[in-house]
């Protein structure tokens, strides 16, 4: 069928269409509403949902747009692989197919594969029509599965390749805890189930710790939960505490996973960037700052919650005490909550203090701080966290943990709580692992930052943190080559043309924002610089090399 | 009615009742009081805090799926236990350590070079899941995809949740075969769903677990449109039974005419006794690509503090488990796992051999089982030899009240993964038999 026969075919035409995807075998019943050829205004008219592209967007509109007959819709976007972009004004239907199903799916994949037609579609399916509707995914994860670290981690796996991308040491941990694990595996009862809300050891030595860090006491039963990693904690806090109808306010740049977590717990992001103060030669962390009114706009009746992260993944901002309490302020005003996601407490650099929001007055009882034994001890493959806040609330997270994976692993809880407890005895000594990690961090950071800038590119100091951001702007990196994707942002483009062309490897910064503030971020990159000299060495020689093919 | 408290303070019933307080069991945490440095004497912070705390009060902190699934049996039991100074046949695990080749394992892969402290891949560490893939290839009767068809969880219990958040909506409805392992309940309901029970129920004289059936009818009546998936575990806990082929055909059958998921909770495979043989239901045909098997290292292995479990399954059902997985812990710790990897290693060189752990452990438990049975019948009560994992019931009819007497009210579950805990046990029950 000619193209032009094609199309007047299906102008004006409202029909049910069923299409097969060989891939995943299912089958989706995909309803077309109209269809008019792509002019040059084709970005006009597009309805909302088709916008923006993002892997968040698109499918939670598509969510409330599906018909309450659709529960059992497969509707991840890749079920459908045809390449389909559309501009459709929607044509109120007379119900029913029109023409029968097997013309319609003939017509259908012609016109799906054709790159001159724009159609809007809206894809739903009943149980008549779909083979493996009982396979398909719950609710709760559409839209969820796209993670930038499942993007970047295989093309970054190449040993010949610098990785300062994802962040985790290649320096090795104290050996102590090394010893302390060992020691612990071969006690009989320490390969057997422990305490599910934390091991009775760990919890009384993280008791003891940060007792002197907040200056309180901390009931280790009560007011502590060991959880799988930082991660485990962001999990159990927001599935304990966070539910549809809710909305929560993150702050931009933010780690990835809290966004998808506040979307799996049925409520609504709210996002604030951080903003550069102008007017600065060297950059350093400080000068991203919350807007004051911004932020206050953002709070309402329905803010359950707002999430920090200080020190901040990824620009390394150390929130000071004045920028905190006009956080303590609002949740107090608004009576919301405050997640605080503290894993690299104790990666401060000279001149910065750690200031626990918790600790604010009339915030403990809001509070959930969130910790890190991974990041802590430089063991991130041991995954252990922990979350310390009221009975009230903590309650709610242990709920969540005997639901979910009842306990963490015992021998890996004994070692981290032996090394608290030689580590709370050293603590304002320079032997203290908090301390000396910090300083030999330090180092790192500012040989990092030196190389960068002599390679042309513009760093932004962290005042803590391993991670560094470094503005690529005055590189002028051509990269229209690199993808095909058009709606890429162009710090992907340029992460991607660095692992291939430099075999250096980063993370895209825009994989920490929302859409609205992809541009303010994309000519960032992400490194991580908890690595050994070796590494260093050969991120130095690549960028020493820059310029040089 | 004295002997039966003492016997219920350190044993675990089969059936849930509604749980007490948590709280009236015992708190052991003391008190704390806020050190005054909390309080700032300018600005009014105290009565910023004061009115901090009245609103706090006034508004619902927890979301609702919290709700109902709060009380939990082993948090209750585990504080008597430890209360009362019990011997403890209660909660499920050994009191022996894990076999010397796994706990070499974890030793090397402790002191092994820095990655084995850092993150491992999300969904599974390679060395591991190639080697359950090539493990249980064989056993399934379908070429495993290492990365596609298996998920590694912390634990069965985190490959059961990843199962029911990812599959599970609201309003779906899970069958599940009473008795069961209590998680799976409000696991279901976390999720959204319905939980419709359908009974093991005993079939003549109760004197093994194979006596416990159920019936095609009545699971049949059980499913309706909005049924999503049947949950079964074999070996089952507590009762022990082991399904044979049939029994498993007749769930298949079901599930394919009604195109229901099937997740199948398989962490005692390797724990049959009277040569009872553990079959997959989802080696069956047509059950492959609609069934999530879930296996677990520390049953396995006998390091149930290890917290290593995994789902297998087709992976267009897995796929959506590794979203969940992505979404709350992401990475399982990386040593465990690598020595699980060269366990499963050794256990397919030696596979059927007398050397193999699987051979050994079994034949271990088969003598551990005799053992507990007879002190059991010693003191009047009747065990139901299990044929397979390390849990006995035992029929209690005999000392208690008869007026309380309904459906499975009258078992306790003993745990036999025991070594001189059992001795211990016999020497109670020994003294009991002799106060009679």
């Amino acid at each position: 069928m000619a193209e032009d026969e094609m199309f007047n075919l299906l102008r004006g035409l409202s029909f049910l269409l069923i299409v097969r995807d060989v891939s995943s075998y299912t089958l989706t019943a995909v309803q077309v509403w109209s269809v008019h050829a792509i002019g040059p205004s084709s970005g006009k008219g597009t309805p909302d949902y088709m916008k923006s592209q993002s892997k968040n967007q698109a499918i939670s509109n598509d969510r409330e747009r599906s018909s309450t007959a659709s529960s059992r819709c497969p509707s991840q976007r890749t079920t459908v692989r045809q390449q389909v972009s559309c501009a459709v004004t929607h044509r109120p239907t007379d119900g029913g197919c029109l023409t029968p199903i097997t013309t319609c799916m003939n017509i259908a994949r012609q016109v799906l594969n054709c790159p001159l037609f724009n159609i809007h579609y809206r894809r739903f399916c009943t149980s008549q029509y779909t083979m493996t509707s009982r396979h398909a995914n719950s609710k709760r994860i559409q839209g969820l599965d796209k993670n930038v670290w499942v993007a970047f981690t295989s093309l970054a796996a190449d040993p010949s390749i610098v990785n300062l991308g994802q962040g985790y040491p290649d320096i090795p941990p104290p050996s102590y805890v090394k010893e302390a694990l060992a020691k612990a595996a071969s006690v009989d009862q320490m390969n057997q189930y422990t305490r599910g809300f934390g091991h009775p050891s760990l919890v009384k030595g993280l008791s003891q710790v940060y007792g002197k860090v907040y200056g309180r006491q901390i009931d280790p039963f009560k007011e502590i939960l060991v959880t799988v990693g930082g991660y485990g904690s962001l999990f159990s806090t927001m599935q304990g505490l966070v539910e549809e109808g809710d909305e929560v306010i993150i702050i931009e740049p933010f780690f990835d996973c809290y966004v998808p977590m506040v979307r799996m717990a049925g409520a609504k992001p709210v996002l604030i960037p951080l903003r550069l103060k102008s007017g600065k030669t060297t950059i350093t962390s400080a000068d991203w700052v919350l807007d004051p009114d911004e932020l206050s706009s953002k709070f309402n009746s329905k803010t359950k919650a707002i999430i920090i992260n200080t020190p901040n993944n990824p620009i390394g901002k150390v929130f000071t005490r004045d920028e905190l309490q006009m956080i303590a302020d609002l949740c107090i005003k608004h009576d919301t909550l405050c997640f605080s996601d503290e894993v690299y407490e104790w990666l401060i650099y000279r001149g910065h203090q750690h200031i626990k929001i918790a600790t604010l007055p009339g915030m403990w009882d809001r509070t959930i701080t969130i910790s890190s034994a991974g990041k802590t001890f430089s063991v991130t493959g041991w995954k252990l966290g922990w979350s310390i806040g009221p009975e009230h609330l903590i309650k709610h997270l242990q709920t969540v943990m005997q639901n979910t994976l009842y306990t963490c692993p015992t021998p890996l809880q004994e070692a981290v709580a032996q090394g608290m407890l030689l580590n709370c005895e050293l603590m304002g000594q320079p032997e203290c692992y908090f301390t000396s990690l910090a300083e030999e961090l330090e180092g790192k950071r500012d040989r990092m930052a030196a190389i960068v800038q002599e390679a042309g590119m513009t760093p932004v100091i962290p005042e803590g943190g391993y991670f560094m951001l470094v503005d690529v702007t005055s590189l002028n990196q051509d990269l229209s080559h690199v993808t095909d994707d058009e709606g890429e942002a162009y710090d992907y483009k340029f992460v991607k043309w660095m692992i291939k062309e430099k075999k250096l490897a980063a993370i895209p910064v825009t994989a920490f924002v929302g859409d609205e503030s992809k541009k303010q971020f994309e000519k960032y990159i992400r490194l991580c610089f908890i690595k050994q000299d070796s590494t260093l060495d050969a991120a130095e020689k690549i960028l020493k090399n820059w310029t040089k093919i | 009615m004295g002997l039966i408290r003492s016997l219920a303070a350190n044993l675990t019933r089969v059936r849930q009742r509604a749980a007490r307080n948590q709280q009236q069991v015992g708190a052991t945490a003391p008190a704390h009081s806020l050190p005054h440095g909390q309080f700032m004497s300018n600005n009014g912070n105290n009565a910023r805090r004061c009115l901090s705390l009245q609103m706090m009060t006034s508004r619902r902190r927890s979301a609702r799926r919290t709700d109902g699934v709060d009380k939990n049996v082993w948090v209750e039991f585990t504080q008597l236990a430890a209360e009362y100074k019990v011997v403890n046949l209660g909660q499920g695990f050994p009191d022996f350590s894990p076999p010397p080749f796994i706990q070499e394992a974890f030793c090397k892969a402790v002191s092994g070079g820095p990655t084995m402290h850092q993150y491992t891949r999300a969904f599974g560490h390679p060395p591991l899941v190639k080697s359950l893939a090539k493990f249980f290839s064989g056993i399934v009767g379908h070429e495993i995809d290492a990365l596609e068809d298996i998920l590694v969880t912390v634990g069965a219990y985190q490959a059961l949740f990843c199962a029911f958040q990812a599959l599970v909506d609201e309003g779906d409805e899970v069958i599940i075969v009473e008795p069961f392992f209590d998680c799976y309940q409000p696991m279901v309901a976390m999720a959204g769903g319905k939980a419709v029970y359908v009974p093991l129920r005993p079939s003549g004289a109760v004197l093994s677990s194979g006596d416990w059936v159920l019936s095609a009818e009545e699971l049949a009546s059980k499913i309706t449109a909005r049924t999503k998936a049947i949950v079964i575990n074999t070996p089952n806990n507590p009762i022990g039974k082991v399904y044979k082929t049939e029994e498993l055909q007749m769930i298949a059958d079901l599930c394919i005419k009604h195109d229901l998921l099937c997740i199948s909770d398989e962490v005692y495979e390797w724990l049959t006794y009277d040569g009872a043989k553990h079959v997959k239901i989802a080696s069956l045909p047509g059950m492959w690509e609609r069934t999530v098997t879930v296996g677990s290292a520390g049953k396995t292995f006998s390091a149930t503090g290890w917290k290593v479990g995994w789902a297998m399954g087709s992976g267009q059902v897995i796929k959506h488990m590794k979203t969940i997985h992505q979404n709350t812990v992401y990475h399982c710790a990386t040593a465990a796992q690598e020595a699980v990897g060269h366990g499963f290693e050794r256990e397919h060189k030696l596979f059927g051999s007398p050397e193999s752990y699987f051979q050994q452990l079994p034949a271990t438990l088969q003598q551990k089982r005799t053992k507990l049975a007879a002190c059991l019948e010693s003191v009047g009560l009747q065990p139901v030899m299990p044929e397979g994992g390390y849990f006995m019931i035992a029929d209690i009819s005999s000392v208690s009240d008869p007026e309380h007497r309904k459906e499975f009210d009258n078992y306790i579950r003993f745990c036999f993964v025991k070594d001189s805990t059992l001795d211990a046990a016999e020497e109670i029950l020994r003294k009991w038999s002799q106060e009679q």
